[in-house]
């Protein structure tokens, strides 16, 4: 269940400045000294401002110091999720050995202690373990410890006890040498001074200081020349001030001990029979990984040696098999994964049994609607940048722009780019892409909750490979989902999965979004979807007369097209309302006839139709919509409805 | 109380390091303990009078990890070397698996080698134990010291090693024969205990 560090995410990799100087530096020395340094460091920084980045650079600095030390990194919430799992399987002391035989613990987001006493009790005690044992703890927080609401006063206490250090917002020198080094990364030429434009911009976080910088790659792209910093500044529009560096501190060679570790070794391996240590030291392994190892203690009461290799060899594959198949229900079910038959060798049927049952009842999420293909989707001076960065997106899903968020307003067509992201994406070998509508997906969730099935929901989620959200902003308030997407969003990033969103307006702006989700959509990619320009208002209107049947003249699309819309949808409304008066009149669809039904005086038989109050519900003439009391054109005006009720 | 304990596989090693006053026990624990990676060792417990001198024992936890499928542990102990302590010494010595003999190279000192060695067969005698069946290693400590003063590590073998154990010049303070004799003294007893430990 714990993560893996992210290859990306190491001290060398990491901008040091000012504001984060002393949690680096804290951060080296612990990597150096586990638990005997500053146990435990507590680092705390608001969103987006690299806790993670330093907790997984301890972890990679740690292991790279000493191999053989066990570093586990996870969030809370991992945290909480494998207890869990270890309680409903009865496995919770094998649980809390494994903790207290890490050398150095990493546990991210710990601000999610909140309003959670067994799991405060369970880290206090495991706090209180790793201390006394010598053993190394790094916790994250988007707070200090004394602001975690709720927060147990001994929990306090203790991780006050070691060394609390926050990190801060970058300055103006380091905001541009993490661009320099972001763009070096990328391997994007920029014209001088580009990127102290863009870092002269005070963004609360580096997240969102990368998102400025993505969106000028992005524009970037789709320009034949270079920009420059006269058109940054008007892509991103904004501007203002210290030094980098890194201390290391070095280690004493334990060379003696290790020297007298590998004699005493030696003589131990002399004393007890060979056949005798391996047994052993196969059960203790299983045993320590919450395996049943009834089978190989047996060996051990026997006196001569059977054939311990093919025993031992026969055990590791089933193993092995359980593994796979714990593995591959926990992507299904992490609830059903904890189930007890997945540590026990000699239950094998029962265990192959119980993932079969898994595997039948597992369902995909919601997948992408095919009526939205990306060749479908009208490209045009007002879009074309959106529409190129969801062409890298699909070219280079997960590595180019992660998040990309599709802002606009409504009737632009945000959700067909989105599906047709989704479609192109879903094509791909291998690929489960989720894509469905906020409102979707915060109503599973509550009937995952209502069905106590929310493990069943998240690993549905957790094994896409994209992730697609439509109308973002229906998050607003609904914490819970806000949490859920919040690990989602976490587990998409460091796996490099693609996560797309659309919003009717930049994240910053819209309420009810907790700062945390905010600065991760500002961290991607932010492309607007303007009002359709003539170019797409034209491409648009041949589409749609095509699909009415209508033979497109070039007066009645001069016409239809100069009509003042604000978006698709609107125009799609029109050509509806024309196309129907035309059916009703039984007359060809001509600009005459247009501007007769949308400007007034319009022909008697189409006096009702032409009732200004379309909804934008698109009907074919031809009959889309079989049921009649269905179509709002056909109910009486009020004036009609108010005089049948006098008469 | 030492062990290889096939039930619960863990051995268990009782190491005492005895010897007269002042003659650097507890510099070989400090050595040991300085060496040993954090995550290893426990916290030396040492009990000292106010001029340093060990006031009842020093106490130092090792772990070692798994040893061929074993969770092996050392734990080293000092007696005081003082004459009036003597029950103390009883008492640390019980259950000792091995004994790292810290004698002091001072010619003038020879006599309270002598002694202190003659008390470790009376104490083991106490207890039970033939001193000749005891793991047992001697190192000469503050062979540092200017020539004039000290015995050499062979004059020393005559005087005090009767039974021709393993034994090391050493210079506690700085290191030398500290491992080595720890090393010699883990080799008998892991011997010792295998040999002596039930088939299963």
């Amino acid at each position: 269940m714990t993560s893996t560090l992210n290859q990306r995410f190491t001290f060398d990799t990491f901008v040091v400045g000012a504001a984060n100087r002393l949690a680096v530096t804290a951060g080296r020395t612990v990597a150096e000294n586990p638990g005997s340094a500053y146990n435990p460091l507590f680092i705390y920084s608001g969103s987006g401002l690299g806790k993670t980045h330093v907790l997984m650079g301890i972890g990679h600095a740690a292991k790279a110091l000493a191999p053989q030390l066990n570093i586990e990194y996870l969030t809370l919430d991992e945290y909480v999720e494998a207890f869990h799992a270890a309680i409903a399987a009865g496995q919770g002391d094998a649980f809390r050995r494994r903790f207290q035989n890490v050398g150095v613990l990493l546990v991210d987001d710990v601000q999610f202690l909140t309003n959670r006493k067994e799991m405060q009790a369970e880290l206090l005690r495991l706090t209180e373990a790793l201390q006394q044992a010598g053993h190394q703890i790094v916790l994250a927080s988007d707070r200090p410890p004394a602001e975690i609401a709720d927060l147990d006063e001994r929990l306090i206490s203790r991780f006050s006890g070691g060394l609390v250090v926050d990190m801060g917002v970058p300055d103006y020198e380091t905001r541009v040498a993490i661009l320099r080094r972001k763009a070096d990364e990328r391997g994007t030429a920029f014209q001088p001074g580009v990127l102290e434009t863009i870092a002269k911009i005070e963004f609360p976080n580096v997240r969102e200081l990368m998102g400025a910088l993505n969106r000028i790659v992005a524009f970037q792209a789709v320009n034949d020349t270079p920009l420059n910093e006269e058109a940054v500044r008007k892509v991103l529009g904004i501007p203002t001030g210290a030094p980098p560096t890194a201390a290391s501190p070095t280690a004493a060679s334990p060379d003696e001990f290790s020297q007298f570790l590998t004699d005493v070794t030696t003589t131990v391996g002399k004393a007890v029979e060979a056949w005798r240590a391996r047994v052993t030291e196969a059960v203790l392994r299983w045993e320590g990984e919450g395996y049943r190892t009834g089978r190989l203690q047996k060996l051990l009461d026997q006196h001569t040696p059977p054939a311990v290799d093919e025993e031992i060899a026969a055990y590791v594959q089933d193993v092995e098999r359980l593994k796979a198949l714990a593995a591959e229900v926990a992507t299904l079910d992490p609830q059903a994964a904890g189930d007890k038959v997945f540590h026990d060798p000699e239950r094998m049927e029962d265990a192959e049994a119980t993932a079969a049952r898994v595997r039948d009842g597992a369902a995909p999420p919601p997948a992408p609607s095919a009526v939205f293909p990306l060749d479908g989707y009208m490209p045009g001076p007002s879009n074309e940048v959106a529409v190129s960065a969801a062409r890298d997106v699909i070219a280079k899903p997960g590595k180019k722009y992660n998040p990309l968020v599709i802002v606009g307003k409504s009737g632009l067509g945000k959700t067909h780019l989105l599906n047709a992201i989704g479609l192109a994406l879903a094509r791909k070998k291998g690929a489960i892409v989720a894509c469905l509508s906020t409102q979707g997906f915060v109503d599973e969730l509550i009937a995952a909750i209502d069905g106590n099935r929310v493990d069943w929901w998240r690993a549905r989620y957790r094994r896409c490979t994209a992730l697609l959200l439509d109308d973002i902003q229906l998050l607003a308030g609904k914490q819970r989902t806000q949490e859920e997407l919040f690990n989602l969003f976490n587990q998409f990033l460091d796996a490099e999965r693609q996560l797309v969103f659309t919003a009717p307006a930049h994240p910053n702006t819209l309420e009810g979004l907790e700062e945390r989700i905010v600065s991760r959509l500002e961290g991607g990619l932010v492309v607007e979807v303007g009002e359709p320009d003539k170019e797409v208002r034209r491409r648009a209107l041949e589409r749609l007369l095509k699909h009415q049947h209508v033979a497109a003249d070039a007066a009645l699309l001069d016409y239809l097209g100069d009509r003042p819309v604000d978006s698709v949808r609107t125009l799609s409304g029109l050509v509806q309302r024309v196309v129907e008066a035309a059916a009703a009149q039984d007359t060809a669809v001509t600009a005459g006839l247009a501007r007769e039904v949308l400007e007034g005086a319009p022909p008697a038989g189409a006096r009702r139709t032409a009732g200004a109050r379309t909804s934008g519900l698109v009907v074919s003439s031809a009959g889309g919509v079989r049921s009649r009391e269905k179509m709002v054109w056909d109910w009486p005006a009020s004036a009609d409805r108010v005089i049948e009720d006098l008469r | 109380m030492s062990l290889v304990n096939f039930t619960s596989r863990e051995i268990t090693c009782k190491i005492v390091y005895y010897g007269p006053g002042r003659s650097g026990k507890t510099t070989n624990l400090h050595y040991i303990y300085e060496r040993v990676p954090d995550t290893r060792r426990g916290r030396m417990v040492s009990l000292a009078t106010q001029t340093d001198r060990t006031l009842f024992f020093d106490f130092l936890p090792i772990d070692l990890g798994q040893i061929s499928g074993f969770s092996t542990r050392f734990q080293l102990y000092t007696v005081p070397g003082q004459v009036y302590y003597n029950a103390t010494r009883r008492l640390v010595l019980q259950g000792a698996d091995g004994v790292v003999f810290v004698g002091d190279s001072q010619a003038r000192q020879l006599d309270e080698n002598i002694e202190s060695l003659q008390n470790l067969q009376a104490n083991l005698l106490e207890h039970g134990v033939d001193v000749r069946t005891m793991p047992l290693v001697m190192q000469y400590n503050k062979q540092d010291l200017p020539r004039e003063l000290i015995l050499t590590p062979a004059e020393l073998d005559d005087a005090l090693n009767f039974r021709s154990v393993p034994s090391f010049a050493a210079d506690a303070l700085h290191g030398k024969g500290v491992f080595e004799a720890l090393k010699a003294i883990s080799e008998l007893v892991l011997k010792k205990l295998a040999a002596g430990s039930p088939a299963t």
